[in-house]
């Protein structure tokens, strides 16, 4: 049975409604850090954390330099920076050039915590036009952690998912309204595990 | 992955890091753990061999292959203009107390292809400081000062520096500064006469003197807590009273030893002055 730490999340196009539904459903209490790349216009700011931080019960902000992820909380990576994760589980910034056109990159996320905390990992892979995620989901399923794809059919755009889908065989296909309820199941199942 | 195999990687990270520490002279021990294990499976996954401690052998024999591996693990991104707001900020709010100088020292730590270095020049110059300050562009890895020191970019980013660079408050047209030539954009001469490009190592080099402004942008967030602070003091030593430390957007003195010796000029855009103290 997969020990389960962290869940990490990636999402574009159609992004804030889609995590609007999938943070909004999680409790307050949710027992795992979550670690979010949205593809963000290079100059956008903060904003995207604030209003989802306003419709969610758990904590949402953007991740700070080497700022701890804690459980119930939500960590969005800046605009223009890669967002990855420490073994540790400190979350450090990178500005290395564009990864799968994307700075900041889902598959730099993924990769970094399939390689930080190997099976301890959950990812998540949800809307987009593009291939992010794809990579590092995979990444992500050979360290021995759980990847779950938002089925393409639900998804606003179609793309990333299906890309994810040809990638790697996802231990979970969903539509958006079913994630949170299986981050939940398998949140308690690991649960006291290996926290980070 | 298991807990085994997780604790031999981690053994032959570092047992690497120390091998090309004590051959060659790169310190990358206190490089932040995410990135330096990130570009090392990147680069084990592009070369022959199947793991670190296989590949251990020939790095530590051949620096050809090091070299590789230095490329790997090493930053070299960068574009000019990165965060317009901060070179505005700088433009606005730094350069008029640098103007009050006859002369200005500046230095650049961490330039890499020196887009930065280049873009504070068009700053520098524009604001009438040409011929009134030195800029040393310094980066741990000598072939990209080489190529900094060229001052030959890709064509295909102008269009983006274009817009970096109005949105920074230039006064002038972004064209002006190159010349086009196939593919490549060539920096004008007049941007390169007071830079000097040179090798610096941030984790085993001394400080530079009597500094006005040192930039450090996304270079330390590369770094341990510890390394950090070296730099930091670095820079301190290297700043004369009521100089300016400019850091990128998502660093901070917050928390940092030398927090106090300094005030935040304009909130979030990392621009600090010594305190004369």
């Amino acid at each position: 049975m997969s020990e389960v730490g962290l869940v990490t999340v990636g999402v574009s196009s159609g992004g804030l409604q889609a995590l609007k539904l999938l943070l909004g459903s999680l409790p307050a209490d949710f027992p795992l850090p979550l670690l979010i790349v949205q593809h963000l216009a290079p100059e956008s700011g903060d904003g995207m954390a604030r209003l989802l931080a306003d419709c969610c019960a758990i904590r949402v902000k953007e991740a700070d330099e080497l700022e701890r992820a804690l459980p119930g909380s939500a960590y969005l990576a800046p605009a223009n920076y890669h967002l990855l994760v420490q073994r540790d589980g400190l979350m450090t910034l990178a500005t290395d050039g564009y990864v799968s056109f994307a700075r900041p990159s889902i598959d730099v996320l993924f990769e970094s915590a399939a390689l930080a905390l190997g099976p301890a990992v959950i990812g998540v892979v949800l809307t987009g036009a593009n291939s992010d995620g794809a990579r590092g989901l995979a990444a992500i399923k050979a360290a021995g952690g759980v990847a779950i794809v938002q089925d393409p059919a639900d998804a606003e755009a179609s793309a990333m998912p299906a890309a994810a889908l040809a990638a790697t065989a996802p231990d979970y296909l969903l539509p958006l309204a079913e994630i949170a309820a299986t981050l939940q199941r398998l949140a308690q199942r690991g649960r006291g595990a290996r926290h980070v | 992955m298991d807990e085994a195999a997780d604790r031999v990687q981690d053994v032959e990270v570092s047992l690497l890091l120390e091998g090309v520490h004590q051959v060659y002279g790169y310190d990358f021990r206190d490089y932040a753990d995410a990135s330096i294990r990130r570009r090392l499976a990147h680069w084990l996954a592009e070369s022959p061999f199947e793991t670190l401690s296989q590949a251990q052998s020939q790095l530590l024999r051949d620096p050809q292959l090091f070299v590789s591996l230095l490329r790997g693990i090493t930053v070299n991104v960068t574009e000019m203009f990165r965060d317009p707001p901060f070179f505005k900020t700088l433009r606005d709010q730094v350069v008029p107390f640098l103007k009050t100088y006859p002369f200005v020292k500046i230095w650049h730590a961490g330039c890499a292809t020196g887009e930065e270095a280049y873009s504070l020049a068009i700053v520098l110059n524009e604001e009438g400081m040409a011929g009134r300050y030195r800029m040393y562009a310094t980066d741990i890895d000598e072939a990209v000062i080489a190529t900094a020191a060229e001052g030959v970019l890709r064509l295909s980013e102008m269009q983006k520096y274009t817009r970096n660079y109005q949105k920074s408050g230039g006064r002038a047209s972004f064209a002006d500064y190159y010349t086009a030539r196939y593919d490549r954009a060539i920096l004008a001469a007049e941007l390169k006469s007071a830079v000097v490009f040179a090798p610096h190592n941030l984790t085993a080099d001394a400080e530079f003197g009597e500094m006005h402004l040192v930039l450090c942008r996304n270079v330390m967030i590369y770094f341990k807590p510890a390394l950090k602070e070296r730099c930091l003091a670095l820079f301190d030593a290297s700043l004369a009273g009521g100089g300016f430390l400019c850091l990128g957007m998502k660093e901070s003195l917050e928390r940092r030893a030398l927090a106090t010796g300094y005030e935040e000029l304009v909130p979030n855009m990392r621009i600090y002055r010594k305190r004369y103290v």
